[in-house]
């Protein structure tokens, strides 16, 4: 057999797909994540070295010129944001790098559609297979993904960094608005196949951008998790949509490990909140009839000030610390890593309990606890720590609130019911930081607050833990009291 | 207000209502405290210490002070004392002595009982019973081991191998619970039985052996006590009871069933068939005793040797320790009554925990309150106000379903499919497959990084625009130059902010 560029290139893709699977699967521990990061980094090399050498056996050497040109541009854009990024930001990057994904596909669908009419030789190569109502098709889907996907990271990117207010967008009938969309796109498709032409894609392709910003409009900042979760399963789809529509295996293979990436981090943030899978692909979802609990009265809650709560850690022998959103929102986890430095050196065991849809983003706490250096082997999973919660001598509650709500265990009919949580109340003594009273993004009372065993800390999460760190003991104090 | 601690009248009663401590405590609520001359003198505490901590030394006039707090119920002369708009707060036994009670709100008084707390995890701090419970589980193994002729360690000694004493401790409440840990400390063998098998692993966790029979148990209760059991769960207790008689040195039985006489566990046979020098203490002796032959604050000995201890004063054979918590759990009641901290005594009957301790109420008798429920263990059938929706049961085959029901559809759908789409539609398919499995093995901690990565390898959408970069075609090449542009942000961002984050996860 002859050895030609497009074998060569093809056989390159092949190998790529493979180190883009094994990226995937070294990400699954800590121990070689990084090496998975090494494979990606090899497998997308390859995959674009060879396709240069493609292009410009095609095409010429001239081809280099832009090439280079756009890539130096995205390189530097990419690793200054990428460097500058905070960690708190994470959702909001990657929100917006899903985007990037959706205009990508946009803009290559329509290419593809532009040069089958404008070619008449990739015309004629479509009509010989026999594909060309197939690749019409294609481009209609690559456009419609992209272009959902496109709106949709944006309006939850604008809604994450806050320039969007985060509360849903209640428009009448906006289910019934989501299915006009999708039959009209529908409709629009057949049209497009039988006829191609400019006018059903560019409307189409309106439709579409506005379904997107619809969708992810009428979603709430607390469902974050899932929205991202589920725009990322978007982008592969488009990804692999692409790659249908340009006949590469490349791009379907990689398309579709991050479109089942996606929706797998979607089912697992709906497990965590006892949604249903299917509502959320669909989206719009969680906001049907507003909740209306009515009020419950719990009783009193009651207050401790940082000084009792320094002095019941100090004591602890056990401390679980399980943070949620209002952590990186106070940026607490660097007094929070602080806190759990002191305590340990003081011999207390700490730990870490973290709800899958803590955060704007599967892991994000993870990664914030990793930033301010918690190490990771004490940083454990909901299944992995509920266990232990009756043996704990204090757990702190740090900006979570709908994941540790006991209602959704014993209140049947709460809005949150069924919702596994993390069982921080069997624990000796509770401190919830919090700044008010208020409910969390579930809109449910917490009757966490009026248990027993639980003490709130009003205040600024941040400026809270640093006053515990500061009144904290040191080693060589800590053991003088122990001392008689 | 001024609140006023008598020095007990009863005979043999060490304990006092108030320590100096307490009356500090007591003080920062906002009352004033009167302690009657003497009445902490049996257990250690002087006038003069009481003094220091700034109470009033006084005679009988403590009487006339607004709120009186005891240990012991009053006897009629005290009664006799009292009147309309004073309140009482001791142990009244208000179940087993409605004489009291009625004499109680004859007088028009305000009566709490401090051993009708109810079992509430809310209620603990102020819980005498547990408290005093407590204190007499430990004295028990105490005085067990002042009797017993042997060491209760095991010890290899130059003279001779020693035995390790064996303990059967009946009934693991409170009481039971700190016997069992006391003889553990000090080297004995423990055995614990309960009715509740429930309590199973917190024997254990106190270092004993839990014992069990095979039979359906008591369960969980309702009210956080005992209950009477049934016939077939007493007789193979007996049974129990009768082989762990003849091997065990030292018994202490534990069992009371509130508002009932004690449950007899051990009959005569069982006493009968233990070695001599052997100990029982009846902790239930003073409600009619776990252990035949026992008598209320007595020490019996048997035929065979066997001695019998009936102390119903455990708690006052420690009386500066008894009389502390005792004072402890009186501040916290107060604690609870003066939510102001201004030394105003308020009656809050719409919370649990008054309602149930208050017996009268300004002459009107109270007892009993509506039940509390409450129990260690979550109790079975909580009555759900709100039907629990009704549960989804996945058929377990579904999955069998869903794979012939895929494969019927592509089977279907394939001769319609150009043949140039099959390939791609495999590679897809099976792309999806891979997919699943390898994220489904990422470590939760590891989903950011994992996003972001899939954001860089999403970004290979790049080799598509590469190749439309070529065709000549002005539109093309300027769309084709953005894609490119802004997947390399993709690609390169996206990799670096994963290697970035990484990089942060270190271990312990």
């Amino acid at each position: 057999m002859e050895l030609t560029t497009p074998t060569l290139v093809t056989a390159a893709y092949l190998v790529t797909a493979i180190l883009f699977i094994l990226a995937f699967a070294n990400l699954n521990k800590h121990e070689t994540a990084k090496h998975g990061n090494y494979f990606g980094i090899a497998g997308i090399t390859v995959a674009i070295v060879s396709t240069i050498g493609l292009a410009i056996d095609r095409d010429g050497l001239d081809v280099l010129v832009y090439i280079v040109a756009a890539m130096v541009v995205g390189a530097l854009v990419g690793i200054w944001r990428a460097r500058t990024v905070e960690m708190t930001g994470m959702p909001e990057l990657i929100a917006l790098l899903h985007s990037f994904v959706g205009l990508a596909a946009v803009l290559v669908a329509y290419n593809s559609f532009f040069e089958a009419e404008n070619f008449p030789e990739v015309k004629a190569l479509y009509e010989r297979l026999g594909t060309e109502g197939i690749h019409n098709g294609e481009v209609f889907l690559g456009v419609f993904i992209g272009a959902v996907t496109l709106t949709g990271s944006i309006v939850a990117f604008l809604k994450l960094s806050a320039r969007m207010k985060s509360a849903p967008l209640m428009l009448p009938a906006r289910h019934w608005l989501n299915l006009a969309a999708v039959v009209v796109s529908a409709g629009l498709m057949v049209w497009f196949v039988i006829e191609p032409s400019i006018v059903p894609l560019a409307i189409m392709t309106v439709i579409a951008l506005a379904f997107g910003w619809h969708l992810v409009a009428s979603i709430g900042g607390g469902d974050m998790p899932v929205v991202i979760s589920m725009l990322n399963s978007y982008s592969g789809w488009a990804a692999a949509a692409t790659g249908f529509l340009l006949n590469n295996n490349l791009l379907i293979v990689a398309g579709a490990l991050v479109g089942s990436s996606g929706a797998y981090l979607s089912y697992i943030m709906c497990l965590g909140m006892n949604r249903s899978f299917i509502s959320v692909i669909a989206g719009g979802f969680g906001t049907d009839g507003q909740i209306a609990v009515e009020a419950k009265d719990y009783g009193e809650h009651r207050e401790i000030n940082a000084e009792d709560a320094t002095a019941l850690l100090a004591e602890a022998s056990s401390v679980i610390i399980t943070p949620g959103y209002g952590m990186a929102v106070a940026q607490a986890q660097y007094p929070v890593a602080e806190l759990t430095r002191r305590l340990r050196e003081n011999g207390t065991e700490v730990r870490f309990g973290i709800h899958p849809v803590a955060g704007r983003l599967p892991g994000h706490m993870n990664v914030l606890l990793a930033e301010a250096k918690v190490p990771y082997d004490i940083v454990l999973e909901l299944d992995e720590i509920n266990d232990d919660f009756p043996d704990t001598d204090v757990v702190l509650v740090i900006g979570a609130n709908d994941t540790v709500n006991p209602a959704a265990i014993d209140e049947p009919g709460s809005p949150i019911e069924g919702m596994p949580v993390l069982h921080v109340w069997e624990s000796r003594d509770v401190i919830v930081f919090k700044r008010s009273m208020a409910t969390g993004y579930a809109g449910v009372q917490n009757p966490l607050f009026f248990k027993d065993n639980t003490q709130m800390l009003f205040g600024d999460a941040k400026q809270r833990v640093d006053d515990i760190v500061a009144a904290l003991p040191s080693r060589e104090r800590a053991q003088e009291l122990a001392a008689p | 207000m001024r609140i006023g601690v008598p020095r007990e009248s009863k005979p043999g009663e060490t304990r006092v209502a108030a320590t100096p401590k307490t009356v500090e405590q007591i003080r920062k609520l906002g009352y004033d405290v009167a302690i009657e001359s003497g009445a902490g003198l049996s257990a250690s505490f002087t006038d003069a210490a009481f003094s220091a901590a700034g109470a009033d030394i006084v005679g009988a006039e403590v009487w006339d002070a607004d709120v009186i707090m005891k240990i012991n119920a009053p006897n009629d002369e005290e009664i006799a004392r009292l009147g309309p708009g004073q309140t009482l707060i001791s142990l009244l036994a208000p179940a087993l002595s409605p004489e009291l009670v009625d004499a109680l709100a004859a007088r028009g008084v305000t009566a709490l009982a401090m051993d009708a707390v109810p079992r509430i995890s809310r209620a603990q701090s102020l819980d005498v019973l547990s408290s005093m419970a407590n204190i007499a589980g430990y004295r028990a193994v105490i005085e067990a081991a002042n009797e017993f002729g042997s060491l209760f360690t095991g010890q290899v000694t130059a003279a001779g191998k020693v035995p390790p004493a064996k303990v059967l401790v009946v009934g693991a409440g409170v009481a039971g619970l700190a016997a069992i840990g006391t003889a553990n400390s000090l080297g004995a063998i423990v055995r614990a039985f309960d009715a509740r098998s429930e309590v199973g692993e917190q024997v254990e966790s106190m270092g004993a052996e839990f014992l069990r029979i095979d039979v359906e148990d008591a369960g969980p209760s309702a009210t956080g006590y005992a209950t009477e059991t049934s016939a077939d769960f007493d007789r193979k207790a007996a049974q129990l009871y009768s082989t762990q008689a003849q091997e065990v040195d030292i018994i202490i039985t534990t069992a009371l069933i509130p508002g009932r006489p004690a449950p007899r566990l051990i009959t005569e046979e069982m006493v009968a068939s233990m070695k001599p020098g052997s100990v029982i203490v009846d902790m239930a002796a003073a409600n009619g005793g776990n252990v035949a032959g026992s008598a209320p604050d007595a020490k019996v000995v048997t035929d065979n040797g066997v001695t019998i201890l009936g102390y119903t004063d455990l708690p006052g054979r420690l009386p500066t320790q008894a009389s502390q918590l005792f004072g402890t759990n009186l501040v916290n009641l107060l604690k609870l009554m003066t939510p102001d901290k201004d030394g105003q005594l308020v009656l809050n009957l719409d919370d649990v925990v008054i309602r149930g301790m208050t017996v009268t109420k300004q002459g009107e008798v109270l007892w009993p309150p509506p039940p509390v429920s409450v129990s260690a263990a979550p109790v079975a059938a909580v009555a759900a106000p709100i039907e629990p929706k009704p549960v989804k049961v996945k058929d377990p085959n579904r999955k069998f379903w869903y794979v012939g029901i895929g494969a019927a559809a592509l089977l279907l759908l394939a001769p319609f499919l150009p043949e140039a789409f099959l390939p791609q539609i495999t590679v897809f398919a099976l792309a999806i497959v891979i997919g699943y499995y390898v994220i489904g093995n990422v470590h939760h901690a590891l989903h950011t990084p994992l996003m972001s990565e899939t954001n860089a390898i999403s970004g290979v959408i790049v080799v598509g625009a590469l190749l439309q970069l070529g065709t000549g075609d002005t539109l093309i090449t300027v769309l084709a130059f953005v894609a490119v542009l802004i997947a390399s942000i993709n690609v390169f961002g996206g990799f670096m902010v994963t290697y970035r984050m990484l990089n942060m996860f270190r271990k312990a």
